[in-house]
């Protein structure tokens, strides 16, 4: 087995692609800016610098491992230039800490306090650069901006979506998108990838905290609100429990306790999604219409087949959302004089992994008889800050179940926040056997698992239905050139914008430690769906009663369904 | 179209024969040296007093049979190297050259009538130096005391014609690389004769050549840095304008080594000339079959291709280069993997400067040991350097590794201008450092200079004297990094900007003590953290001028005063009361009301008011305004 | 808004060129040659025309320095600041320039068009210093003197 030398500690490796992954395994967290797993190695940090038993420094992410390697992580001479890169990059940085959204989980900030970096002896010449709010999803500040270029590669090289790249050079350089025009402006497809991988506060999230806050201090508002099945499994996280425990029926009883009238599970319009959605996939193969159908929960991948495959717009499912489907639906329901006997306004809240959700609700199909559906969308890391500001202490808090009557969905619904779980679902509801088998059948049939692209046949009605599952934009490109060029056939193509599916969202929280939790989430949801007797969406009672409901009738197209 | 070996001897054959069929040829200079100072138009004069003389046969490139009684021709050629003394003409007449300087358009009627027609060498238009006249270029000092392998062919043909270059023996070397020897011979070749790349670096040539060839990819690129940026520096420039087929053949003879299918040269921006000689060059070697498939009937083919810089110092650096060929900004990256592995389109690629190449056919033809016996053993061979600043006879020079600073400076040189003390000189460009006078006798290689904080790098060399002050050229290579950074690690972006923003106050007099420790700080800091070579050489500038002239930095800090007098804001504008008259001029002058007095009586400038605009001094018509350190 | 005459001549230059990026740089070196600076919207549709993204686009153009946005004058000065023409003092020939013509640091262009003024590193002809290049011309032994005298004649040229 070869080995590195680390610090005096010899540490075995196989084929770590670099020092810096060994020394992280090795059990120290080696500071650093650029460095993301999944991107490509940047280097520009230059935090993880290390020195070898020759004087020779070198920057680890970058460095390959080689067997009998002495290296050293913590010399006098590292630690002295680090702190004065990181003073460097603070005197540079708008360092307003105290009113920034990413204090206390900011990794430049938390860089600095593990570096004990106490004086800044530079001053900040910059001119300040105007913010830019343009965007329903992602507020980008570039004078918090220290050009790690996390975000550039990150829109470039995962997504391939390309909004945002660096301009000019040197001490001028920025990252902006072209022109340094205005987010809103450019294909930018909310995902809020960017944010996910920003160093600072140079991209957050648009609140709409203050906006939710204001509707349940309203007594004449009555606040509903959904949650999505990635929140559950990430919410934990933020105060210090473990990632991918479900946290549902705390986050009911948090959310009741600020006021929300009723809290609803978005789950149950997941299932009423598979409803909708397997037919018209039905429908369409019998018909042999605009295949292969793509799916339609995810806004940013939406998004990006308008931008990017104007001649698939018509090939995409005609569902709305989940949250969209549930928002009309709330409005709707309430709109019936039973059950607005109090003569209030409705809010509908949706509590989402997702950033694109937001600029999903603004869209002109997000409205319903001339009313906008969704009132606000608050992602998981706003509603942790909302938790924090009404000062709970989240993780001792009691459980409670979600109100009814759209308070419980399917397995089927919950796997929706993992890559896979739409078709997984879709495929449940098409299996018309009660064998539990059968749901094991499709539980291996390649379905699972963070691949980015996953190609599933199944036989179905005597045909062998084709199935493609993306997670990441830029899969998502490959798939749809290898359609477009004939490559390749599919009857289904499932996409999640976030790679690992909405449980990765641009709207969950982020971490400090360099540890990636996709697994643990997707287990969260995974084990959610195994504690659940009902698997199917269309065995989840309450299908029923929405379309057997009079005040849904006649109103399946207009509150489920896209129509512009 | 030459289609195999046999052909292209007699087409070099016939070309020989042309070139000896000249009874003159008159060279014109037309490095860019020379051009600026008008040697096109005394080119155009030439051409036209040879096309209306009767019985002169006129050639330009072409060469052909000519029946007439004189053939004359009148060649543009690369650059002659004494630039200063530019237009530089030379007349040729078989072995027989005269040398011409500082030849203006009234003179090209003189040169034609009495030194072509006739054979008489005209002494006002010759180099004189110290009561001694010069007729031959190589009885010159300046270029008598040179070596020349690299620059041997500059100044003595038409750099425009493949002809030309095939009379000298071009493209010898390349006949014998693809017929003689097996591509991993010549990769030993060039391994054996020590070649070190001359871009700055000092990386053995061969044993790059080597790693390309070893890699399982199969497609693989040459690639020439003619990004020559450092300021002060147009040694690769004058190779490729000068002697564009020698480059195209040493790339040539790599490919062939390395198995390479296209090559790419990267001319920096500024260079309009290399680009146009370049161009030219590849299209004749297209034209002629020397470029593309089955080269001469060998089986091996090779593209060239041409890119222009586009204006950023960093494409200097590999990675940046072959980003900048890709299309994207000319950002380094992270290494490994290195070039040689995954170069140009993620391709094994050789990456060599202009010099290095050009370097390559000599030692293929001369073999490996012939060019051992120049230079020193750790670096072989020879290095050109451009010798500009406070010296005497500015321009490029090419001398055996090992020569001495003091061969250069005073014996090829000529000392200083006017005379004037040693101080230092900068060499290496903004990545170099400054060596003086106890440096004088040291041999200069790869090696030793590094010992000294400085670097051979492309080889510009600065020549500083007393009036030059080590801060402000310290502040002035620090500005010029720091503008030239291109921003993507922390050190050299950030780090450079504050080395600036400190040299700048020391020179505004507003510097403090412990404003030195802070630079030695971001120094050493940048020098180890940096992600590229250029960042992290960066400030070797400043380490260099700090550790060999730190009293000047404390004087500055300290004293508040600038001996050499060239930072404006520690001069000190003194009137001297014998001379002044009291005419009262300089304080009508002072934009600031700085200088008061009676008339008739010598008047006083408050140096507190001052701001050292130097408008007094310009206009007092007496000289009695001086600056004082 | 450009006129339709600026697209067809962007065509014309990709046409001489492979369609992917790194035919971007010589694209738009060949467009600033035409109309002496890279017209923002043309370097838009190149961008669309050899299949890059706009903001990459946009990155590699802001990063090189002879990239402008802005339209330049007819005749642009570069004044070299080279090691060599620096020590040969040419910031005096570059403060002659801005004066007689009223730019400045931040003010590269007349108003009338007809003069840029920039900086350039170093133009390779350090034998000569301090040198400037005028458009492609080079001019040797640069004094703020010869500065004035030469924009005078530049002007009369028109």
């Amino acid at each position: 087995m070869a080995t590195i030398t680390i610090n005096g500690r010899q540490v075995e490796f196989t084929n770590e692609k670099n020092v810096l992954t060994i020394i992280r395994k090795a059990g120290i967290d080696i500071p650093t800016l650029c460095y993301q797993p999944e991107l490509s190695t940047f280097g520009a940090c230059r935090l993880c610098t290390v020195e070898d038993d020759r004087g020779r420094f070198f920057a680890s992410c970058s460095e390959e491992p080689r067997d009998g390697m002495v290296i050293y992580t913590n010399t006098e001479k590292l630690r002295k230039y680090r702190k004065l890169i990181v003073e460097l990059l603070l005197a540079s940085h708008d360092r307003e800490c105290t009113t920034c959204e990413k204090s206390g989980h900011c990794p430049l900030q938390n860089v600095a306090l593990r570096l004990g970096v106490q004086d800044v002896r530079f001053q900040n010449y910059k001119e300040r650069q105007p913010i830019d709010d343009s965007s329903y999803a992602i507020i980008r500040d570039p004078n918090k901006c220290i050009l790690c270029g996390n975000c550039v590669r990150e829109c470039n090289e995962v997504q391939t979506v390309g909004a945002l790249d660096f301009a000019f050079r040197g001490s001028e350089a920025t990252v902006s998108p072209a022109f340094n025009r205005p987010l809103a402006s450019t294909k930018c497809v909310s995902c809020g990838q960017c944010r996910v991988v920003c160093d600072t506060g140079a991209l957050t999230i648009k609140s709409h905290v203050d906006k939710v806050w204001a509707a349940l201090n309203d007594p004449n508002t009555r606040v509903v609100c959904q949650i999505a099945p990635a929140v559950r499994v990430a919410v934990g996280e933020a105060f210090g429990m473990p990632a991918g425990q479900n946290s549902l029926y705390k986050l009911v009883n948090a959310l009741h306790i600020m006021g929300f009238n009723r809290v609803y599970d978005t789950t149950y319009t997941a299932d009423l999604t598979i409803m909708e959605e397997s037919a018209e996939f039905l429908s369409r193969v019998a018909h042999k219409r605009h295949l292969p159908l793509l799916t339609s929960c995810c806004p940013a991948w939406v998004k990006f087949v308008d931008n990017e495959y104007p001649e698939f717009k018509r090939n995409v499912s005609t569902c709305r959302s989940p949250q969209g489907m549930f928002s009309a639906v709330l409005k709707e329901y309430y709109r019936a004089p039973e059950h607005n006997t109090s003569n209030k306004k409705t809010f509908v809240v949706s509590i989402m992994p997702c950033t694109a959700k937001k600029m999903e609700a603004e869209r002109p199909n997000s409205y319903t008889y001339g009313e906008k559906d969704t009132d606000a969308v608050i992602t998981t890391t706003e509603l942790v800050q909302m938790i924090k500001q009404f000062g709970l202490d989240f993780a001792s808090l009691t459980e409670e179940s979600c109100d009814m009557p759209f308070g419980m969905g399917s397995g089927g619904g919950v796997i929706f926040g993992v890559t896979g779980g739409v078709t997984e679902a879709v495929l449940r509801r098409l299996v018309k056997d009660h064998n539990p088998k059968s749901l094991e059948t499709i539980a291996v049939s390649g379905v699972r698992g963070n691949d980015g692209i996953k190609e599933i046949t199944v036989p179905y009605n005597g045909m062998d239905v084709k199935i493609c599952v993306a997670s990441g934009l830029g899969n998502a490109r490959k798939v749809m050139d290898a359609v477009k060029s004939g490559e390749k056939e599919y009857h289904l193509i499932e996409v999640m914008a976030c790679p690992g599916g909405c449980v990765m969202g641009g709207g969950q929280p982020t971490r400090l430690d360099h540890k990636s939790v996709v697994e643990e989430r997707d287990e969260g949801i995974y084990r959610t769906d195994r504690k659940m007797v009902l698997k199917k969406s269309n065995e989840n009672p309450l299908m029923d009663f929405f379309y057997q409901n009079d005040i849904f009738k006649h109103k399946y197209h207009d509150l489920l369904h896209n129509h512009e | 179209m030459i289609n195999n070996r046999e052909d292209f001897s007699k087409v070099r054959q016939q070309a020989v024969q042309d070139l000896n069929s000249y009874d003159c040829r008159i060279l014109v200079c037309s490095g860019t040296g020379c051009i600026a100072t008008g040697s096109n138009k005394i080119y155009d004069v030439f051409k036209g007093l040879v096309e209306d003389c009767p019985n002169i046969s006129l050639v330009f490139s072409e060469c052909g049979g000519h029946d007439e009684e004189k053939i004359v021709g009148v060649k543009k050629t690369g650059c002659q190297g004494f630039c200063e003394l530019g237009p530089l003409v030379r007349i040729q007449k078989g072995e027989k050259v005269v040398q011409y300087v500082k030849v203006q358009r009234e003179d090209c009627e003189d040169i034609f009538q009495r030194s072509v027609l006739g054979d008489e060498v005209i002494d006002r238009l010759l180099y004189h130096k110290n009561d001694h006249h010069y007729t031959a270029p190589d009885e010159i000092p300046f270029i008598a005391k040179q070596t020349r392998i690299v620059l041997e062919n500059c100044g003595k043909f038409d750099s425009e014609s493949l002809d030309e270059y095939l009379a000298a023996g071009g493209f010898k070397a390349l006949e014998k690389a693809m017929f003689e020897m097996t591509p991993d011979q010549v990769i030993d070749e060039v391994d054996a004769s020590g070649l070190r790349g001359r871009g700055g670096g000092g990386f053995p040539a061969g044993r790059k050549w080597k790693q390309v060839a070893r890699q399982k990819e199969k497609v693989r690129y040459v690639v020439c840095n003619g990004d020559e940026g450092d300021p002060g520096a147009f040694m690769d420039g004058s190779v490729m304008e000068g002697d564009p087929f020698k480059l195209i053949e040493g790339m040539m003879i790599a490919a062939y080594a390395v198995s390479a299918q296209h090559g790419y040269i990267y001319v920096r921006a500024e260079y309009p000339m290399s680009v146009a000689r370049l161009r030219g060059a590849i299209g004749q070697l297209e034209e002629r079959g020397l470029l593309g498939e089955n080269i001469l009937g060998s089986g091996f083919s090779f593209h060239m291709h041409i890119n222009r810089g586009a204006g950023a110092f960093v494409c200097g650096e590999g990675s940046a280069l072959t980003a900048s060929i890709e299309g994207n900004r000319g950002m380094p990256r992270v290494k490994p993997p290195r070039t040689v592995e995954k170069g140009l389109w993620e391709k094994p690629t050789v990456l060599n400067n202009v010099e290095t190449y050009a370097n390559v056919p000599k030692i293929i033809l001369q073999g490996a040991d012939w060019f051992r016996s120049i230079g020193t053993a750790g670096s072989p061979g020879c290095k050109t350097f451009s010798l500009t600043g406070a010296i005497e006879n500015t321009g490029l020079i090419e001398v055996p590794m090992g020569s001495t600073l003091r061969q250069i400076i005073f014996d090829i040189g000529g000392g200083l201008k006017n005379g004037a003390e040693f101080k230092a000189v900068q060499i290496g460009g903004p990545s170099g450092g400054c060596l003086t006078e106890k440096h004088l006798d040291e041999p200069l290689d790869f090696d030793s200079v590094k010992k000294f904080d400085a670097i051979v790098g492309s080889g510009g060399m600065v020549v500083m004297d007393k009036n030059t002050c080590m801060v402000e050229v310290a502040r002035f290579f620090m500005s010029f990094t720091q503008r030239e950074s291109c921003g993507k690690c922390i050190p050299c972006r950030e780090g450079t900007k504050r080395m600036l923003e400190i040299l700048e106050r020391i020179v505004n007099g507003q510097g403090e003590l412990e404003d030195l420790d802070k630079l030695e700080e971001l120094a050493n800091m940048i020098q180890t953290m940096a992600l590229c070579g250029l960042g992290k050489s960066a400030p070797l500038p400043v380490i260099s001028t700090l550790k060999t002239f730190r009293d000047e930095y404390i004087e500055h800090i300290v004293d508040k005063k600038c001996r050499a007098k060239v930072c404006t804001a520690l001069r000190k504008y003194v009137i001297d009361p014998d001379k002044c008259k009291g005419c009262s001029k300089c304080a009508k002058n002072c934009p600031v009301n700085a200088i008061s007095g009676k008339v008739k009586s010598p008047y006083t400038i408050d140096p507190n008011t001052c701001i050292k605009c130097g408008a007094c001094m310009d206009n007092c018509a007496f000289g009695a305004i001086h600056i004082e350190a | 808004m450009l006129d339709e005459s600026y697209y067809r001549k962007t065509d014309e230059i990709i046409a001489r060129y492979v369609r992917d990026a790194r035919s971007l740089i010589p694209i738009m070196q060949d467009i600033q040659a035409e109309y002496r600076y890279l017209p923002g919207e043309l370097l838009t549709y190149v961008a669309k025309e050899i299949g890059i993204t706009e903001a990459k686009a946009y990155s590699v153009a802001t990063f090189y320095e002879n990239f402008s946005f802005e339209a330049k004058g007819k005749y642009v000065i570069k004044v070299c600041d080279g090691t060599a023409c620096h020590v040969r003092h040419s910031t005096p020939v570059l403060e002659a320039f801005w004066k007689e013509l009223g730019l400045s640091k931040k003010k590269h262009t007349t108003d009338d068009m007809l003069f840029t003024v920039e900086t350039v590193s170093c133009l390779g002809a350090c034998g000569l210093a301090p040198t400037i290049m005028v458009n492609e011309q080079v001019y040797p032994s640069m004094s703020p003197e010869k500065a004035v005298a030469l924009i005078a004649e530049l002007r009369g040229n028109g």
